[in-house]
């Protein structure tokens, strides 16, 4: 079986995902254009040479509608022999776009080609594309639909995460991102986004908050508990977990993911396709996988995946030198630490999505660049790259720095 | 035409009126004849070029109750007929054709080209306002008996006839779902101003408006029929449908724990129905009603909430014998809470009560919960000053036994002491003497002792009241050795005149519904000891279908109650009496730590002054080991509730504690709430089958002890494949 290597990642900067943000004049096909010109560019491509681009989008209707990445790979200079698929595994997509790629690749089907995602959370909305499940009753309720902020404040109450724990854990996130941006760790991702006239509409994350202190996250509201209650989903949950007397609602604005805007693609071939364009691998995409979690906690599929993918790939935990586990929720990566008793130390290094931003479709392809990254400025090995998903789900990926 | 239940003439303005007056009734119900008999009223109308249109009206003091339930049940039956004989397939598919006609009968009215209005005066409820829904113009009769709606998930069906659809189509989605839901009945002028009917006029101008608006040109087109209709609400796929739909889900799945179809079958029809034109709405919305009126939930439910708990409140155990007894007066003895309790629901229904405690002050205060409870339903508008003062007239409180003269009936609510209950016995026959029935509001103690303190043993009787008195709607008659047929009939004559429905049981402790609710509290303590964490015993109690957890319920009837029961038992009957596990959990709680209940502000939970009560922390102290929840089975603890009560009631039966099913199954619903959509503690066996009821005792007999043992009884059955109605059904038809 080929082996399937990454050789190139970018990512857009994340732009705040409200009218005020930065990157609310761009459109979703600007943003993938922008990370797509930047492999195209990077690697000095003509753009046949891909096979082809598939990306992520969770909310694809509208302007990201009817298959954005083709739309993607034509504006953005690859050619009209370059196709483009776009699919959609809710928060996971990023990730799922790389592993589609590297499926491409092992087996022997294609030899290079583009994984990534983009949303703009700003300009389509979340949830702007509908679906059954939440809906639906032949699925909402046999699925105990709730939305997913209720279900991270279930994942805490069951878990026994206080709010002083999810805070500390969001005061981290921050002071994480902050120090990854001061140390120009995310350097050799970072594809500004800018307009016609080359002028730089936005070069750096802008959701961070790196002041974040346990005393200003003190002062904000729990953000559902009043939808929880007026409807119904308290209830819902604790049908699903009855040992649960009430919900502890314990989860923000300041200790959720940030609702963002932006971009990312990998650039992924065979041995040989590297060596024909000329570009060096920088790591191994070593195995992945997916799997179906309990969909009322809905957010602790992380934990179910990473048990599969080390059983497939015969490893262990403590093989893994550094893990990004998406920060959806403080306590989605709190009880994946628990459930594999881990400290914070090789986990989210860098901080994550409370800090920078998690935009849905684009955010999988996001965390693999910077385990890219990290891997290469640390000197480890291996990584891992795990995502909670909507509807309870879990996709990781492992790899190994070349 | 040649019609029995309908009277069709047409005026000299082309406006025909069909008169709706079923012979021999008191009140219009849908039948096979009726909706035949429609059918050619509307071939009529459409064919016939002199008719104009057509206004409906009611011929009785009601509009109509809706469809006969028992035609609804029987077609049940001949489902299960037709697929025996003619194959699943074949049975499918004739019932869902059958059970759509009246739905079809009135699209056809709806679409026939003629306009069609409504008049209604008095109630117009299910398969009736879905009648009226298909008209194209409907005016109610401005008066408070008018009052329409859609009652059919009360008995585990839902609207069938058109209701889910044109619902949703004349209502905003939510208030739609919760109209259907809630099965309440709407006064005329609530019905008008949510936009369910067009109009108000006085009954005895209604007709004339409902022929105007059709003479002045009316449209015959319902308004989904009309080019470019619009859905009140919408699309669902819209941001408007997400406020609605995930919310609807989970409320659904909050006030039902998804045990009731019927409910859920809303949620698909209207779901689904919305997405499209009304034709395939309706079609949608019929297979759903096929499904459900194939349940086991929708028949158990017929056949107990309405059927049987009908034939109880008739006096299906009513001695024949014994002409009417036409009370007029009560005393009653206590005027605590429950001798309060029953002189409130006797006043209120006309009767004149005597009621007696030991001094003028204790009998006031009796009084005195009289007038607060009426007083409520002043200030909520369900009764006028008037009634109140009326009522209250009619309760005469005194500490003079003297009084009592007169009376019709004894009803003994004092202290639970024998020695307190014979005095108050032998007063009051010192006054009315021996030939007045008399009747002990015990709860605790057999009727048999108790009657040998009476003159007469055959003239005492137990009539057992649930607390609280006003709210409960069932009473249990307990017949002691030597109760007579005299005082079973003036018993059940009490009750009937009350208006709460009777289950006559046998003396045993306990009765019947103390019984089987003993043991459902009883598991609650052992799952504490166990380990189960108190949150989950609570909420899998309810998620398997009971209104209250176990450990709430012990706080409300008070822990330091069950406390001296127990040992009160133990005293009477010997320590193997006392269940030790409930023993070491009701020591703990009442004599160790001194929590009581919800009276003294603690029990198993804490009730904070103005907040809202939580299990208390200190229960964790009871488990002999904590237990992790994923590992425990939740659909066994939810069995383990039902099974516990369930087996009881088998065992009240087999030894003829109840006699007839359907009290069983009535009296555990209404009594104690026993999980509704079973159809009642015995249903829930048929419901099962026997012979897997058996097999599921046995088991968690094995695992959690012989308390879930079945008895011989149920083992007889499950061999010979027997069903309690199929088996008891002479009892009941003897009844």
């Amino acid at each position: 079986m080929p082996e399937a290597y990454v050789y190139d990642a970018v990512r857009t900067p994340r732009g705040r995902g409200k009218p005020d943000g930065s990157l609310h004049e761009v459109s979703s096909l600007g943003l993938a254009v922008t990370a797509l010109k930047a492999i195209k560019e990077r690697n000095h491509l003509d753009g046949a040479e891909i096979d082809d681009v598939v990306l992520g989008c969770v909310d694809p209707v509208g302007e990201a509608g009817g298959d954005i990445a083709r739309a993607a790979a034509i504006a953005a200079g690859l050619g009209t022999e370059t196709p483009g698929v776009q699919i959609n595994r809710f928060c996971a997509s990023g990730l799922d776009s790389v592993n589609f790629a590297a499926a491409q690749i092992m087996s022997g089907q294609h030899e290079l080609a583009i994984g990534g995602g983009v949303e703009s959370m700003s300009r389509v909305g979340i949830g702007a594309s509908g679906g059954a499940w939440p809906v639906d009753p032949t699925i909402a309720i046999p699925s105990y639909f709730m939305p997913q902020g209720v279900s991270a404040d279930l994942i805490a109450t069951k878990y026994g995460f206080t709010r002083d724990d999810v805070d500390a854990y969001a005061v981290q996130s921050q002071q994480r991102a902050a120090r990854a941006w001061e140390e120009g760790r995310f350097k050799r991702s970072i594809v500004p986004v800018k307009d016609v006239n080359g002028l730089t509409i936005l070069d750096r994350d802008e959701h961070m908050r790196p002041s974040t202190d346990m005393q200003s996250l003190a002062s904000l509201k729990p953000s559902f508990a009043f939808f929880a209650e007026q409807g119904g989903f308290d209830a819902v949950a604790i049908q699903a977990h009855p040992e649960v007397e009430k919900i502890n609602y314990v989860h923000h604005a300041g200790n959720s993911s940030g609702i963002v805007d932006g971009a990312a693609a990998v650039l992924i071939g065979s041995k040989e396709a590297g060596e024909r364009i000329g570009a060096k691998p920088r790591a191994r995409i070593r195995a992945f996988a997916n799997i179906g979690s309990e969909p009322a906690l809905m957010l602790t599929g992380p934990i179910d995946v990473t048990k599969k993918l080390l059983a497939r790939a015969r490893m262990a935990l403590s093989d893994i030198d550094l893990i990004e586990v998406n920060e959806a929720f403080a306590a989605v990566v709190l009880r994946f630490m628990q459930a594999f008793d881990l400290d914070s130390e090789k986990v989210n290094v860098n901080g994550g999505a409370i800090a920078m931003g998690h935009p849905l479709g684009a955010t999988g392809a996001m965390l693999l660049g910077s385990a890219v990254d990290e891997l290469e400025r640390s000197g480890k090995s291996t990584a891992l790259v795990t995502l909670c998903i909507g509807a309870g789900m879990g996709t990781a990926t492992i790899i190994e720095r070349v | 035409m040649n019609l029995v239940n309908f009277r069709f003439e047409t005026g000299a303005d082309g406006v025909a009126l069909l008169t709706w007056d079923m012979p021999g009734r008191s009140m219009n119900v849908i039948t096979y004849e009726v909706m035949d008999e429609l059918e050619q009223v509307i071939d009529k109308v459409a064919s016939d070029a002199a008719i104009k249109g057509c206004v409906i009206a009611s011929g009785k003091s009601a509009f109509s109750g809706g469809a006969d339930l028992s035609m609804l049940q029987q077609s049940a039956a001949q489902y299960a007929k037709a697929r025996a004989e003619r194959g699943e397939d074949v049975a499918n598919k004739e019932f869902f054709e059958g059970s759509r006609r009246l739905s079809l009968l009135y699209r056809k009215l709806e679409t026939c080209g003629k306009a069609f209005a409504i008049a209604i005066n008095g109630v117009c409820l299910g398969g009736a306002f879905e009648l009226a829904l298909a008209c194209h113009h409907r005016v109610l009769a401005d008066n408070e008996k008018t009052k329409v709606g859609l009652p059919e998930i009360k008995v585990g069906l839902f609207p069938g006839a058109g209701g889910t659809q044109r619902v949703a189509r004349l209502l905003q989605t939510a208030d739609a779902l919760q109209f259907l839901f809630r099965g309440e009945q709407l006064k005329a002028k609530q019905a008008v101003g949510a936009g369910l009917a067009h109009e108000l006029a006085p009954a005895e101008e209604m007709v004339d408006r409902a022929r105007a608006w059709i003479v002045n040109g009316g449209s015959a087109k319902a308004p989904w029929d009309v080019p470019g209709f619009k859905n009140p609400s919408g699309r669902v796929f819209s941001p408007g449908g997400m406020m609605v739909w995930p919310a609807a889900n989970a409320i659904y799945r909050r006030e039902t724990y998804d045990n009731y179809p019927a409910a859920k079958a809303i949620l698909h029809a209207v779901y689904e129905g919305l997405q499209l034109p009304m034709d395939l709405g309706l079609r949608v919305e019929s297979r759903w009603f096929a499904h459900i009126l194939r349940s086991k939930e929708a028949a158990a439910m017929i056949r107990s909430l309405f059927l049987s708990k009908n034939e109880l409140e008739k006096g299906a155990h009513r001695p024949h014998d014994i002409p009417p007894t036409n009370l007029k007066k009560v005393g009653i003895l206590g005027a605590g809470f429950m001798g309060a309790g029953v002189a409130y629901v006797s006043a209120l229904n006309g009767l004149q009560v005597v009621l007696i405690d030991r001094d003028q002050d204790s009998a006031d205060k009796g009084k005195a919960v009289c007038d607060k409870l009426i007083s409520g339903q002043v200030s909520k508008g369900r009764a006028s000053a008037a009634d109140k003062e009326a009522l209250l007239s009619r309760i005469e409180a005194t500490p003079d036994y003297a009084r009592l003269k007169g009376c019709d009936l004894i009803v003994e609510a004092v202290f639970e002491d024998r020695a307190v209950k014979a005095e108050a016995t032998k007063k009051a026959q010192e006054v009315v003497g021996p030939d007045v029935v008399f009747a002990s509001n015990t709860s605790t103690l057999p009727i048999t002792s108790l009657a040998e303190t009476s003159l007469r043993p055959d003239n005492f009787i137990g009539i057992h009241f649930f607390s609280p008195v006003e709210k409960m709607l069932l009473v249990e008659i307990i017949l002691g050795k030597k109760t007579g047929d005299l005082a079973l009939a003036t018993a059940l004559d009490f009750v009937r005149v009350i208006k709460k429905t009777p289950i006559v049981v046998n003396d045993s402790r306990g009765f019947y519904a103390n019984r089987c609710v003993l043991n459902y509290v009883r598991e609650g303590h052992i799952m504490l000891l166990e380990g189960v964490p108190p949150a989950m015993i609570e909420n899998t109690a309810r998620m398997a279908g009971m209104p209250v957890g176990p450990l709430s319920l012990n706080d409300e009837i008070a822990l330091d109650l069950a406390w001296k029961i127990l040992v009160a038992a133990k005293k009477d009957l010997g320590e193997k009496a006392a269940d030790p596990a409930q023993e070491r959990v009701l020591s703990f709680m009442v004599e160790k730590e001194g929590r009581f209940g919800r009276k003294n502000g603690k029990g198993f939970y804490d009730y904070p002054a103005g907040g809202k009560k939580t299990l208390w922390p200190g229960l964790a102290q009871l488990a002999k080991e904590p237990l992790d929840p994923d590992a425990l089975d939740v659909e066994e603890l939810k069995q383990r509730f039902l099974v516990v009560q369930a087996v009881e009631a088998a065992r009240t039966l087999a030894e003829h504690v109840v006699t007839d099913p359907r009290e069983a199954d009535v009296g555990s619903i209404l009594g104690f709430g026993f999980a509704p959509f079973t159809g009642g503690t015995l249903s829930y066996i048929d419901g099962m089958g026997a012979k897997k009821f058996v097999a599921l005792c046995d088991a968690l007999a094995q695992k959690h002890g012989p308390r879930f043992e079945p008895p011989q009884l149920l083992r007889e059955m499950a061999e010979k494949n027997q069903t309690f109605y199929g088996r008891f059904a002479k009892q009941a038809k003897a009844a």
